[in-house]
């Protein structure tokens, strides 16, 4: 027995001895980020393209603008603006005078192939990205850039886009992480007869930006390196970054809390909040712009046609538990906002946790109460589960039994597609941050995946487009404040809270940059 | 897996008499000689006791959130502390005892019917009904089981009647060959040709003659895939492929409290954890008693 | 014997093809439509459609069927769409990984198996035997993702001694040429000592857990194969002959009580292969079992059609060379077709 035991501590104890490596010498310039997965791809403007990978447009491609940083009001690095642009691959850009198109002057900027940028790369990049189909095209045609005849080559140095409407997300929308410029020879070259290069793009960087892949092992680890030769920005100061990928939060929390990670991604809000609290670690959180945590109620079939018991459901919802259970505070309350609204989304409604309200409401539209269920993804159970615990438990005060059904992510948006669900808890966020853009894809009757609601009211349509294509701030104004109140009182969707897009760093990391994609912006980053 | 009878060849042959003392007599003998099956024997009441009056013994609704009081360790008040929703896990706990003991009987039982039928008719029959059988059984031994159950439960749906269809299935290969191996040894039994020489069909042969004499067996296996349904659902549970929330149910509080742990609220998925391994580690130890109460011969 | 091989690997091809069959049935039956999923949250249901025909979803069953097995005979397990790659190249980039952490835990185990089995069954009946009987019990009561989160918690974040649980290797230093795929082997191959510790301190935990679990077949395996030699005629004899007790069972049982063993093996192997399902998952392995498990949340056909294919694969072969082995320790039995 004795030599067992001892034998069995033995085999334990001897490869712990060894546990802190030497470490090499590269450390204070490497950084180690852990996130949950990473990409699948290289090629952001690709069909199938998952999250992470609009982090490799960002950091090893340009685009001609980039949002410019403006700091996070609460501190700790920067944000951007939506109206702010300056150059990435453009030197500077002018707007005609009719306002019906726009010369761009690029930069003398070299691809990591050491050819020079050219007007002819950027023409073939965005000509691929509006015609290679799949999220890369709609992305294009929600700016209004639909067609290859809009970009024209003018001289190496000179590219124009010309205008279809007025509309003032084209600008902005050229800043996101679809419209990156490549090296159109190399990629031509590699392509295999393919016009796209789709293959050879999926699997190698050809572009001009701030970092060079070194290594990509698909659901393993990603590793940059900086191109030294970078123009289109003040060099990075991080020369190596390693991108690992940790399925387990517990586990990313832990390296972070260890030191032993420098930046953890996609925590649930609890391991923010208590990192926060602990005050070892920093916490950069920021409120993601148009995005909210919605409970999406269907309009066209099932018992919420009947817009009281929508409206029981805003009544009932338990907005003040559901912030502090299921996100820990990381999030705004989207409950109790004044009846006139403001030109700003997403925004309380009007509705508070009221069950007397909400049951008034119940029997007066469906006097025995009524069964039903809530669908969520279960890719987002960390805060979705509890909330939808929430929710069914306060429903059931009301009369309304809810059976809840968690699925899978590809059986999600199955799910969703069919628009037959009665209740379905979601979190949608829009690059792009202005009212009508968000409701564009959620209530608007172009009837996207995302009117999970299956909302149709020409009224609303009127306003949303209006809104989109007006020039006038007050027009604007008017519009947003209407279709906002309108949206109110119809419920289709109830806001149920504004998520923080919250990230983890060592107190050595410096230069934290939000992006709408939420991806890591290396190029920011320093380290002390 | 639980168990090395299962690869052990079956015994060339076996004398059918019955006990000549009787089986509570032989039960004392056992207990007593092995007090180890004694405490599995009162865990096992406790467990099933607690299955039964889980819900009304329980001190708080399992399902009632509180969530000004979440996250709260072990105290007097919430002998387990309570969840991320403020929930008391000493009741969730314990209303979970049914549910995971009824994923375990009821896959067992379906197990036993089917494969333990389709065994013995392949044991008994021979011929193309036996090859029949083995192929099916091979080509179920050929995946790896929990992935084939992952398989079964994410293409079927998450709900507690299909964890138990895929459980009942991967033990297939396991109950067929048994009964098999069982049914083959005794067809030319002399019993069995007695019986068959007074006139009777081969299939009351095999339903009178066959199946009561295997069945002593056949319980032993089922006792000892108790324990492994238990931990197959359990895993299932733990990657998603569980029972609906809020059902409470062991490896799903498991799961969810895997990610407090590093956080150091170790109790969510600590206490959960442990009835699901004093459940299985229960069954385990009664499958031997079983073994040893009805057929000694195989003792280990 | 190399016909004797053949032919019973003639024996095994209706099985591996009923694997093709069930695991094509069953991924097309999952929920979920993964032309939707891939085509990205905006896409239109014409670029649905289009992914789908280019992903040839919109074929009958029969005839995506006949497409893929095609495929599979010309060794093309075909697309991830979650990774990217081909499956083939994926499941082989990952295969060893989780081949070490098997192996190690398998070898972890037995080491500590076969002496518990063996003085289990010497002392029969003795508080030993019974501790023996319990402790595997328990090893094997223990579900694998609770044991991983344990040791996790205990040796990782409480104690320090475990290196962070991030995978095969530390981040900060390279990996050796690949030779064998194995770390282990491939460290000592490149003579680098520093890189073996690193890749032996990440291995101990997930292979500790494997092992806790496959303890309790091994030891009630031994022990009951002991139980029967040590009452067999010939220890008898040797007994007879003034044999020392050591010798008699060191040599002459333990020996004999091997084969029974190293059919369990077989079993055990194929056992751990679908509990490392959930270790790897735990520790963030980059094994073909994580891998299976992400493939099959996102309704990615291809990759679990290759893992299990991988699988069934493997687990024919290896009850082959457990047949074989049994034929080299007993040349009595023989192989059989």
């Amino acid at each position: 027995m004795i030599t067992r035991r001892t034998a069995i501590a033995a085999g334990l104890a001897t490869p712990f001895v060894m546990k802190a490596q030497a470490q090499s010498p590269g450390r204070s310039e490497t950084l180690l980020l852990v996130q949950e997965y990473g990409p699948n791809s290289l090629d952001m403007q690709g069909i199938g393209s998952s999250q992470p990978v609009n982090g490799v447009a960002l950091n090893c491609y340009d685009r001609l603008l980039r949002f410019k940083p403006v700091p996070i009001p609460g501190g700790g690095g920067n944000t951007i603006s939506m109206t702010e642009l300056e150059g990435e691959l453009a030197e500077s850009w002018q707007l005609a005078s009719d306002g019906m198109s726009c010369t761009f002057k690029l930069r003398d900027a070299t691809f990591h192939s050491g050819r020079k940028v050219t007007a002819k790369d950027v023409k073939w990049s965005l000509d691929r990205a509006v015609s290679i189909g799949g999220f890369a095209t709609t992305q294009m045609n929600a700016g209004s850039l639909e067609k290859p005849e809009q970009f024209v080559v003018v001289d190496d140095k000179t590219f124009r886009i010309d205008f279809i409407r007025k509309d003032k997300l084209t600008m902005p929308n050229l800043a996101v992480t679809i419209p990156f410029v490549f090296d159109s020879e190399l990629a031509i070259k590699n392509s295999g007869g393919d016009p796209w290069a789709k293959e050879w793009l999926k699997n190698n960087i050809a572009g001009s930006g701030a970092f060079k892949v070194e290594s990509w092992k698909p659901g393993v680890e990603t590793i940059y390196v900086r191109n030294d030769a970078w123009t289109c920005g003040k060099l990075p100061t991080l020369r190596r970054i390693i991108a690992r990928d940790i399925a387990s939060p517990s586990t990313r929390r832990a390296l972070i809390e260890r030191g032993d990670a420098d930046i953890s991604y996609g925590l649930p809000p609890k391991d923010f909040k208590d990192l926060l609290d602990a005050g070892k670690i920093n916490v950069v959180g920021v409120p993601i712009p148009n995005g909210v945590w919605g409970l999406y109620l269907n309009t066209a079939t099932g018992p919420f046609t009947d817009v009281r018991l929508r409206q029981a459901a805003a009544w009932a919802m338990p907005y003040e538990k559901m912030l502090q259970a299921s996100l820990f505070g990381r999030g705004v309350d989207m409950s109790g906002g004044p009846v006139t609204p403001k030109v700003a989304w997403p925004q309380p409604y009007p509705y508070k946790t009221d069950l007397a309200k909400a049951k008034a409401l119940v029997d007066a539209a469906a006097p025995g109460g009524l069964s039903t269920t809530l669908l969520f993804d279960a890719g987002n159970a960390t805060v979705a589960e509890p909330m939808a615990i929430l929710i069914k438990e306060s429903l059931a005060g009301i009369g309304i039994n809810v059976e809840i059904s968690k699925v899978p992510g590809a059986n999600f948006r199955g799910e969703i597609g069919k628009k037959t669900n009665p209740m379905v808890l979601n979190r949608f966020a829009g690059w792009l941050d202005y009212p009508d853009y968000y409701l564009f894809w959620t209530m608007h009757g172009n009837n996207s995946i995302f009117n999970i609601a299956a909302y149709q009211n020409p009224a609303l349509d009127k306003l949303v487009d209006e809104a989109r294509f007006t020039s006038d701030k007050a027009v604007y104004e008017r519009s947003v404040t209407d279709f906002i109140s309108l949206v109110s009182r119809e419920v289709p969707m109830v806001p149920l809270a504004q998520p923080t897009h919250d990230v983890a760093m060592q107190k050595s990391i410096g230069g934290y940059q939000f992006q709408p994609c939420r991806e890591p912006d290396f190029r920011y980053l320093t380290k002390a | 897996m639980t168990d090395s009878s299962r690869i052990e060849p079956a015994p060339a042959l076996r004398f059918e008499a019955p006990p000549s003392t009787s089986i509570w007599t032989h039960g004392r003998h056992i207990v007593a000689e092995n007090p180890i099956t004694g405490f599995a024997f009162v865990l096992f009441a406790l467990i099933v006791f607690v299955a039964l009056f889980g819900a009304s013994i329980a001190p708080f609704d399992p399902l009632a959130s509180n969530t000004t009081n979440a996250l709260q360790p072990p105290n007097m008040r919430h002998w387990f502390g309570t969840d991320q929703l403020g929930r008391d896990i000493f009741s969730r706990v314990l209303v979970a005892t049914r549910l995971d003991f009824s994923i375990a009987v009821f896959s067992v039982a379906l197990v036993f019917v089917l494969g333990g039928l389709a065994g013995v008719t392949a044991g008994f029959f021979g011929g193309w009904v036996d090859k029949l059988v083995g192929r099916i059984a091979d080509t179920i031994m050929a995946f790896p089981l929990f992935v084939l159950a992952m398989g079964i439960v994410a293409a079927l749906g998450n709900s507690v009647t299909n964890i138990i269809i895929a459980t009942a299935i991967i033990n297939f290969p396991l109950y067929a060959r048994v009964a098999r191996a069982e049914a083959n040894v005794r067809r030319e039994a002399g019993f069995v040709q007695a019986a068959r020489l007074s006139g009777n069909s081969e299939w009351r042969l095999l339903l009178t003659q066959i199946v009561p004499n295997i069945m002593p067996i056949m319980a032993v296996q089922m006792s000892l895939t108790m324990g492994y349904a238990i931990l197959n659902a359990a895993g299932l549970s733990f990657i998603g492929l569980g029972v609906r929330p809020p059902t409470p149910e062991w490896g799903i509080m498991v799961a969810e409290g895997a990610s407090f742990i590093v956080s150091g609220e170790w109790w969510i998925a600590f206490f959960p954890g442990l009835a699901l391994m004093t459940a299985v580690f229960c069954f385990n130890l009664l499958g031997d008693g079983v073994r040893d109460l009805i057929d000694p011969q195989r003792r280990t | 014997m190399l016909r004797l091989i053949g032919a019973r690997l003639l024996t095994t091809i209706p099985s591996v093809i009923g694997v093709i069959i069930v695991t094509f049935l069953l991924t097309r039956v999952l929920p979920g439509d993964t032309a939707a999923y891939f085509a990205g949250p905006t896409a239109s249901a014409q670029a649905i459609a289009e992914i789908r025909s280019k992903l040839g979803l919109d074929l009958p069953l029969p005839q995506q069927f006949f497409t893929y097995v095609m495929a599979l005979l010309k060794g093309d397990l075909g697309q991830s769409l979650t990774t990217g790659q081909p499956v083939t190249k994926d499941i082989a980039a990952r295969l060893p990984a989780s081949a070490e952490l098997t192996l190690s835990g398998l070898l972890l185990a037995m080491s500590v198996a076969l002496p518990l089995g063996v003085i289990a069954a010497v002392k029969q009946g003795s508080w030993i035997d019974h501790l023996c009987r319990v402790v595997a019990t328990a090893g094997v009561s223990l579900p694998v993702f609770f044991t991983g989160l344990l040791l996790v918690y205990t040796f990782y974040f409480i104690l320090g001694w475990s290196p962070a649980p991030l995978g095969r290797f530390d981040v900060f230093l390279s990996e050796p040429p690949r030779v064998t795929g194995f770390l282990l082997i491939d460290t000592l191959v490149a003579g680098d000592v520093p890189a073996f510790r690193a890749a032996l301190s990440q291995l101990i935990l997930p292979a500790v857990t494997l092992a806790i679990f496959s303890l309790a077949p091994i030891t009630r395996m031994t022990r009951a194969s002991m139980l029967a030699v040590l009452g067999a005629d010939f220890v008898r004899t040797a007994r007879a002959n003034g044999l020392t007790n050591a010798r008699v069972i060191g040599t002459y049982a333990f020996r004999n009580a091997m084969l029974p063993v190293v059919t369990t093996l077989g079993m055990v192997f194929s056992f751990l292969l679908g509990a490392n399902v959930l270790v790897e998952k735990v520790f963030a392995w980059p094994g073909i079992g994580s891998y299976a498990v992400e493939a099959l949340i996102a309704s990615d056909y291809a990759p679990i059609q290759g893992f299990v294919l991988t699988m069934a694969i493997m687990y024919v072969m290896l009850n082959l060379l457990i047949d074989v082995l049994y034929g080299i320790i007993d040349p009595r039995v023989r192989l059989e077709g």
